[in-house]
């Protein structure tokens, strides 16, 4: 018995020996900064100076006396609220089309990942400020069909949307992992249904979208993180502009802590980004809560 | 009647779906295309190939900034990329294997701990990041990329590595564990071999991230000589003069074109590879 017991917590041992490398990574790279820009975010520090402790002031300071915080807060907000509902809505139709059982649907796959493989380089930004200029590819096709030209870049009204295509355009991923889900779905739910008299539409609400309610959230959340923090587009094809409109939160972070090397300020903001995601995904897991079916009841 | 109406019906997906299909690729194909056009048509006229064709765009634009070339960023690309790839697949398979075989106290604290890390954002780690690289001095080198992926700072990959690993029997752990395998020696001779195409995607993905990854490049590197292939395109914009657009599109054309290849030749891997780590979260 006794001879078990110390091979037991030898394993127990080797577990940890394996995890190591993470336990040390967590700490440094992921525990310390996190902790530490917690600290920063309550003292005035540029980084020639030590941290002063200044209380509450950043927090106060960007709600009181910075017009640019509520800006590149309201675009962003505004940013994800168009461009993650439109890239799920499409990601969500293209794979449920997918999923009829027609020829080619790898390549069909194939072809709309192309996009998704691209992700925020600065390549894809580029050919979107050619594609969207006001003398760009796109409306000189509009003019075709007689149809007069959007100010895609340079009208302020616009050009968050603009940018919001761009993250749609790869709605690559996530119809992957919608199309894996629906395969997932028995056939004999639909069939049982179908049978029953149910209208496609019906089906759909009340058979495919709860059966594949993980993946959507997954996705959802997924998304809404990186769109929270988008940067490439916004920086590389408008750089803010114009008239700030395509400012994003991720710009005044990377303005204020490496252009000004306000670290502190910095910091404060990146919180105020931190709280905003998990205000959003913990609304998110009080619907999901409600709402999602595990077949498995979820191992872990 | 029934059967025309069904075959209609999968005609009618067909051409939404090449209709489809066709806009979201043209905008590549219109960039390949244009990087061998005068910069008066690039801004005018809708047709896809070159009137006057300009052959040398590529070879202009892979001059750089004159003093150093687009085989330098190039090169550098590599440099960062290559280590940050290999040691993200060892040590997430190496944290997989932990997690996945081995019985451990606060394994569960532990790693709802590393899932949770999937949702925090990079933004508030960053400036924590940057200041500790100034400290070690590793500022406009490749260690705040390869370092990070050393200590298995990438949830995702471990994520997807433990589910593959729980779809392997632990029969074969047990077989070898008879045989005189000791631990790692299972792990390196028997789940290794096994876990290949998980491993691989793994590779695939984080290539492509870091290759894409315009924001950590942007931070950590400020020296031209030392540039990847991203910000050398940044500059590029910035600096380029009215008259060589075309080079901008012709190394823009460059810059994707691995991902592209790897992409072509490694497809089932990104569809396992997503599939994997998604479908069970």
């Amino acid at each position: 018995m006794k001879i078990k017991k110390g091979k037991k917590s030898r394993r127990e041992n080797v577990g940890y020996l394996y995890i190591l490398p993470w336990i040390f990574g967590f700490l440094v790279f992921q525990l310390y900064p996190l902790v530490s820009s917690l600290y920063y975010s309550f003292t005035d520090f540029s980084i020639t100076n030590i941290p002063v402790f200044i209380g509450l002031k950043n927090y106060i300071d960007m709600f009181t006396k910075d017009p640019l915080f509520y800006k590149s807060l309201m675009n962003t907000l505004k940013y994800v609220l168009m461009s993650v509902p439109l890239k799920i809505i499409t990601a969500l139709l293209v794979a449920v089309i997918l999923n009829q059982k027609i020829k080619g649907i790898n390549f069909y796959r194939t072809i709309y990942y192309i996009p998704s493989i691209f992700g925020g380089s600065v390549a894809i930004a580029i050919l979107w400020r050619f594609l969207f200029m006001d003398s760009g590819l796109v409306n000189r096709c509009l003019a075709i069909f007689k149809i007069p030209g959007v100010q895609w870049l340079s009208n302020p009204k616009v050009a968050l949307f603009t940018l919001s295509l761009l993250s749609v355009w790869q709605f690559g991923s996530s119809m992957v992992l919608f199309l894996a889900a629906l395969k997932q779905v028995p056939e004999d739910l639909y069939e049982a249904a179908r049978i029953d008299g149910g209208s496609w539409i019906r089906i759909f609400f009340s058979i495919t979208i709860p059966m594949i309610t993980p993946v959507l959230f997954f996705n959802i959340l997924m998304q809404l993180v990186n769109a929270f923090q988008d940067f490439t587009g916004a920086f590389v094809i408008t750089n803010g502009g114009p008239l700030n409109s395509t400012y994003l939160f991720a710009l005044k972070l990377y303005d204020e802590a490496f252009s000004y090397y306000k670290m502190g300020y910095a910091s404060a903001l990146s919180w105020v980004l931190f709280i905003m995601i998990i205000a959003f995904t913990a609304v998110f897991f009080k619907f999901s809560d409600t709402l999602t079916y595990y077949e498995d009841g979820g191992d872990y | 009647m029934k059967q025309n109406k069904l075959v209609l019906r999968e005609w009618m997906t067909h051409i939404i779906m090449i209709l489809l299909g066709t806009i979201m690729l043209y905008p590549l194909i219109w960039m390949f295309f244009s990087s061998f056009k005068t910069n008066q048509e690039i801004f005018g006229g809708v047709n896809l190939l070159p009137k006057e064709p300009v052959w040398d765009t590529y070879i202009k634009g892979w001059r750089g900034t004159g003093q150093i070339t687009y085989l330098t960023f190039y090169k550098n690309t590599f440099l960062l990329i290559v280590p940050t790839v290999l040691f993200t697949v060892i040590s997430s398979a190496l944290v997989a294997y932990g997690f996945a075989r081995f019985k451990f106290r606060f394994k569960k604290i532990l790693f709802m701990l590393m899932i949770s890390t999937l949702m925090l954002p990079n933004a508030v780690l960053i400036i924590p990041r940057y200041l500790l690289y100034n400290k070690f001095g590793w500022l406009n080198t490749y260690l705040p990329f390869i370092v990070p992926a050393l200590c298995a700072c990438y949830p995702f990959f471990i994520y997807m590595i433990i589910q593959f690993f729980r779809g392997l029997p632990k029969d074969f752990d047990e077989a070898a564990t008879i045989d005189g395998c000791n631990t790692f020696q299972v792990f390196a001779k028997i789940l290794i071999p096994l876990c290949k195409p998980a491993l691989f995607s793994a590779a695939i993905f984080q290539f492509i991230w870091t290759w894409n990854d315009f924001f950590n490049s942007l931070i950590y590197i400020n020296s031209v000589k030392k540039f990847p292939i991203v910000l050398a395109l940044r500059m590029s914009l910035d600096a380029t003069s009215a008259s060589n657009w075309n080079q901008v599109l012709a190394m823009s054309v460059v810059s994707l074109l691995p991902g592209t290849i790897l992409f072509f030749s490694a497809q089932k891997y990104f569809v396992e590879g997503i599939t994997s780590a998604g479908v069970k979260g």
